[in-house]
């Protein structure tokens, strides 16, 4: 596999802050690669230097083998870049602004039609609609429009998923899927960790660090303890008896359950006994297999 | 009976031609956590702008805190508490001084906000933060510290537009037990949020589509009533019923 993007040792400061912090890594061509992690994680900063708008202090970034820095007016064209805040012109029509983006690279609609079609033809309905009247997934969707009009290599995606309910992220992704067997690399971050199983690499990024990169089942079987979801109608009550537990190593909360891990040398009938004794009679305790948030949570403990 | 602190019967809300609000009916109990969820432009931003009152509905009946949304919007404002996705907090001002000034906004006396603000500060262990500008504060405290803010004058309600959007998944947790607490201290919670976990977290949940409400119980109830293992698939089901006859 030819390699899409190559950062080597960057390091970045904004002031006292340090937003990346001697970062390697290397990203395949046609790999769907996932920056998973929260905000001021350093996600942003990242992709502006892999964009070429953004000079590192210290490390080389390279896209399709060619350096950032020195080669960035012919990387430009290769590369589709969506922010994370919304930067198409507001005052433009959704038409006009694809046009508009289509024209500065050289290109029309038309040439490269079929590789927005299937998202494009979701808004095409509201073409003579000012971009800032959009609904929030109509804006993603032009903005991924925009980006992807000049048919770039790379495809950079800066949280296209936050703000966006379940349901259109789900579609958002089938999108990127195709857009991917089309042959076009595609990084994306997002801060949602059910996202992270979609991607066929993740990076787990945190304070300017990666934490660990690799296949998300991978990345899964990092997690080195047991676990076992815990539940029980009133869940904030359980929630605090269990953090009371000598026995319990932690408790966080996934949805109607109450993922726990057991302290050294202890095990999870004592946390069943004292549950009972605590008069929860009606919880219920399963072993069951981690997923990504679970490995995060249990990273970012150290 | 139930104490209800959110009374909306008939609410309909159009512009122009668009109906974003179609008779919507609902109550909101004393001290519950409430979630409502909805596909982006369903109508939930529109609503909660005339829960807040800062928007006026078409018609219909609608009284949050005892007071009628239609004739005195402004007294909604005094007995709520509001916090969006992208916080609210003063950037250049500090930690004290974002809570002395909206203490103030919301009529507090100092006499009323110094000893209350040492109380949060202690509470939220921010004694090392208290004259750090917002600027200068993690994501995460900044969230918190907002949500804190929301619930500083004693509203009897507070509502969270998308409080935990890009946050990380320790902090959001924190940010649930925050909500749990204030709940248990009787403030009723009006939540949005796009992570179908945390609408588990809820004491009860609407769904929103196209403008109506699809469905209102606890989360419990709604998985047995359409049939599905978890909210995930709850959404799916009502937000997208095409993809459901094939």
């Amino acid at each position: 596999m030819n390699t899409a993007v190559e950062a080597s040792h960057i390091t970045h400061r904004f002031g006292s802050t340090v937003a990346l912090d001697d970062i390697s890594f290397k990203i395949g061509e046609h790999e769907l690669f996932g920056f998973i992690g929260p905000d001021g994680s350093g996600k942003t900063t990242l992709f502006r230097i892999i964009t070429t708008l953004l000079v590192p202090d210290k490390g080389s970034m390279t896209v399709m083998g060619r350096d950032t820095i020195k080669e960035f007016r012919s990387l430009r064209s290769e590369i589709g870049y969506m922010p994370g805040r919304f930067s198409l012109y507001q005052d433009l029509t959704v038409e006009e602004n694809l046009n508009f983006y289509a024209t500065i690279f050289g290109t029309t609609i038309k040439e490269n039609y079929h590789l927005i079609e299937a998202i494009y033809s979701q808004i095409e309905p509201f073409r003579k609609r000012r971009a800032g009247a959009l609904s929030g997934g109509m804006k993603q969707k032009l903005a991924l429009s925009c980006a992807l009009i000049h048919k770039p290599s790379l495809l950079v995606l800066d949280e296209p998923s936050t703000g966006v309910d379940a349901v259109s992220r789900a579609e958002f992704w089938e999108m990127l899927y195709k857009l991917r067997d089309e042959g076009i690399t595609i990084v994306v971050s997002t801060p949602y960790m059910d996202e992270a199983m979609r991607c066929d690499r993740i990076a787990l990024i945190r304070n300017g660090k990666t934490l660990g990169i690799d296949t998300p089942d991978n990345v899964r079987k990092k997690f080195t303890q047991k676990l076992f979801a815990v539940s029980s109608p009133d869940i904030y009550s359980l929630l605090l008896a269990l953090r009371s537990m000598p026995a319990v190593n932690s408790a966080f909360t996934f949805g109607e359950n109450i993922h726990v891990t057991i302290a050294p040398g202890k095990t999870i009938d004592e946390v069943e006994r004292s549950l009972a004794e605590k008069g929860f009679t009606d919880a219920k305790i399963n072993g069951i297999i981690p997923g990504v948030e679970d490995t995060f949570l249990e990273l970012t403990q150290k | 009976m139930k104490d209800k602190v959110i009374e909306v019967q008939d609410m309909v809300k159009r512009f122009g031609s668009f109906v974003a609000n179609d008779h919507l009916t609902f109550d909101v109990y004393r001290g519950e956590i409430f979630g409502f969820l909805g596909a982006n432009g369903a109508g939930k931003t529109t609503a909660i702008k005339i829960l807040c009152g800062l928007s006026r509905p078409t018609s219909g009946k609608v009284i949050v805190a005892g007071t009628d949304a239609f004739r005195s919007p402004e007294e909604i404002k005094k007995k709520i508490g509001y916090m969006s996705q992208r916080f609210s907090l003063y950037e250049d001002l500090t930690v004290s001084e974002n809570i002395e000034f909206y203490g103030g906004i919301y009529g507090m006396t100092r006499k009323e906000i110094f000893p209350r603000m040492d109380l949060l500060i202690r509470k939220l262990d921010f004694e090392s933060y208290r004259n750090t500008l917002i600027h200068d504060m993690p994501l995460g405290l900044k969230q918190k510290l907002a949500f804190s803010i929301a619930v500083f004058h004693g509203p009897e309600i507070v509502f969270l537009d998308e409080p935990t959007s890009g946050v990380d998944p320790i902090t959001r947790r924190q940010f649930w037990e925050m909500i749990y607490e204030t709940a248990r201290n009787g403030i009723t919670v009006f939540v949005t949020t796009h992570y179908m976990d945390e609408a588990e977290y809820c004491n009860r949940v609407t769904i929103m589509n196209e403008g109506r409400i699809e469905a209102l119980d606890t989360p419990t109830r709604l998985k047995e009533i359409y049939g599905v293992s978890n909210m995930e698939e709850l959404f799916l089901k009502i937000t997208r019923p095409q993809n459901n006859k094939a």
